[in-house]
């Protein structure tokens, strides 16, 4: 007898208070890699001020280090940030290239950032991907093909720089260009 | 092109639907174009492990983060974290938080016309034991007039937010406390179609654990999605 998952309800519009502690890009902790810049958007295309973000990658050899000796004092873990978007619903985060990351025994996913998304307003959580559009490994992964083809080019960043290591990605709850989002 | 293992969705009701038109702020956040069904790799199988470097010990108690102590009932929350057999999730960083006891939070959008508690931020975290036990110290949050509709309040509530053994597992919500009158008019509380799931949220006052001439207890048990029985190790490349 399986029991019922525990119903989730909104993060609200005070989350800070108690999330806060853990917020912050990476980048803060001398990581160099690739910056990703964004917004969170409604349905009006109007900025999300009070949206969390959660991160989960990949480190450059493809693993997923789990943080097993846990957290440092600030709360670190490898692979793992939290970031509050700010009045514009911009955020921005720098991470180390994730690298492929295991599919099944013989094939591998392209380099992706599991993005959880939380506001005021979202009942439940979502949950999202991130895929960087310089991979070659792109066109074989499993997750992002099996995306319809029209709604794909929402889960990838978007260069703004020749080097490739500044990019673009903004998070659409709804309409136009909304977001692909896993149903859980 | 392989087919991709997906993550079976809950059950029906149980969970509150992203667009629920009662919660105003719904309307306009939550998306409407299908959802794709959530992979199941290594990618939400595994997720961060927090362990003791980020909980102090006085963390979970909320009464004691400040010169003096804050107006309010003192309450003691507690209870078990479980994956979906029953089994309990050790270590699994539960973190909360709350409006005092005017119903006012710490917080600069919170314009309501109650006052602040200088000896209350609303803050608390803390990680299960190895029975998957929590317990942490607080006062009654207040109910809080909000804008959602006319005259709409919400019902005395703490926020839960809780890392389980992968992202999967990933859960935020809110606990109630029984016999408010509020409950059955918030639409926040009322998302979750499943009358039992709802109940679910609603502490159980514990006089067994509470202590005497000190603090009342109420006990709050939470299910995490997935199974511990499923190990997350790293799968061989």
């Amino acid at each position: 007898m399986k029991l019922v998952p525990t119903a989730s309800q909104t993060v609200g519009p005070y989350f800070r208070i108690g999330l806060e502690y853990l917020c912050g890009s990476p980048e803060s902790n001398g990581t160099t890699g690739t910056t990703v810049r964004g917004r969170v958007l409604d349905a009006n295309r109007e900025p999300v001020p009070d949206a969390m973000l959660e991160l989960w990658y990949a480190d450059p050899q493809g693993h997923f280090v789990a943080g097993s000796q846990g957290a440092d004092r600030n709360g670190r873990v490898p692979g793992f940030a939290r970031i509050a978007t700010g009045d514009e619903g911009q955020f921005s985060f720098t991470v180390p290239r994730p690298g492929p990351v295991a599919f099944d025994k013989t094939r591998l996913q392209a380099p992706h950032i599991e993005v959880m998304v939380f506001a005021r307003g979202l009942l439940r959580h979502l949950i999202t991907r991130m895929y960087f559009p310089d991979e070659a490994a792109n066109i074989a992964d499993p997750v992002l093909q099996s995306i319809p083809g029209d709604r794909r080019a929402t889960l990838m960043a978007r260069r703004v720089s020749s080097s490739g290591e500044s990019l673009e990605w903004n998070i659409v709850l709804q309409g136009e260009g909304e977001t692909v989002f896993f149903a859980w | 092109m392989p087919t991709v293992p997906v993550v079976e969705t809950a059950a029906p009701g149980t969970q509150p639907d992203f667009h629920f038109p009662p919660y105003v702020s719904s309307i306009l956040r939550s998306p409407r174009k299908p959802l794709a069904m959530l992979p199941y790799t290594t990618s939400e199988r595994t997720g961060p492990v927090f362990g003791h470097g980020i909980v102090a010990a006085h963390d979970n108690d909320l009464t004691a983060q400040h010169a003096g102590e804050p107006i309010g009932e003192r309450i003691l929350v507690h209870g078990r974290v479980l994956d979906e057999d029953g089994h309990p999730v050790r270590s699994a960083l539960v973190e909360v938080w709350q409006a005092n006891a005017a119903g006012r939070y710490h917080h600069r959008v919170d314009q309501h016309h109650a006052p602040l508690d200088p000896n209350f931020t609303g803050c608390g975290r803390m990680l299960t034991d190895g029975n998957g036990y929590y317990r942490f110290k607080s006062i009654k949050p207040g109910a809080y007039p909000w804008k959602n509709h006319h005259n709409a309040w919400r019902p005395a509530h703490i926020h839960f937010s809780l890392f389980g053994a992968g992202i999967l597992s990933r859960l935020v919500t809110q606990m109630y406390f029984p016999g408010d009158p509020l409950q059955p008019f918030d639409p926040i509380f009322n998302s979750i179609a499943d009358e039992a799931a709802r109940n679910r949220l609603i502490s159980k006052f514990d006089l067994a654990a509470s202590e005497p001439d000190y603090a009342l207890a109420f006990s709050f048990d939470i299910v995490l999605r997935g199974s511990m029985d499923t190990p997350f190790e790293a799968v061989p490349r």
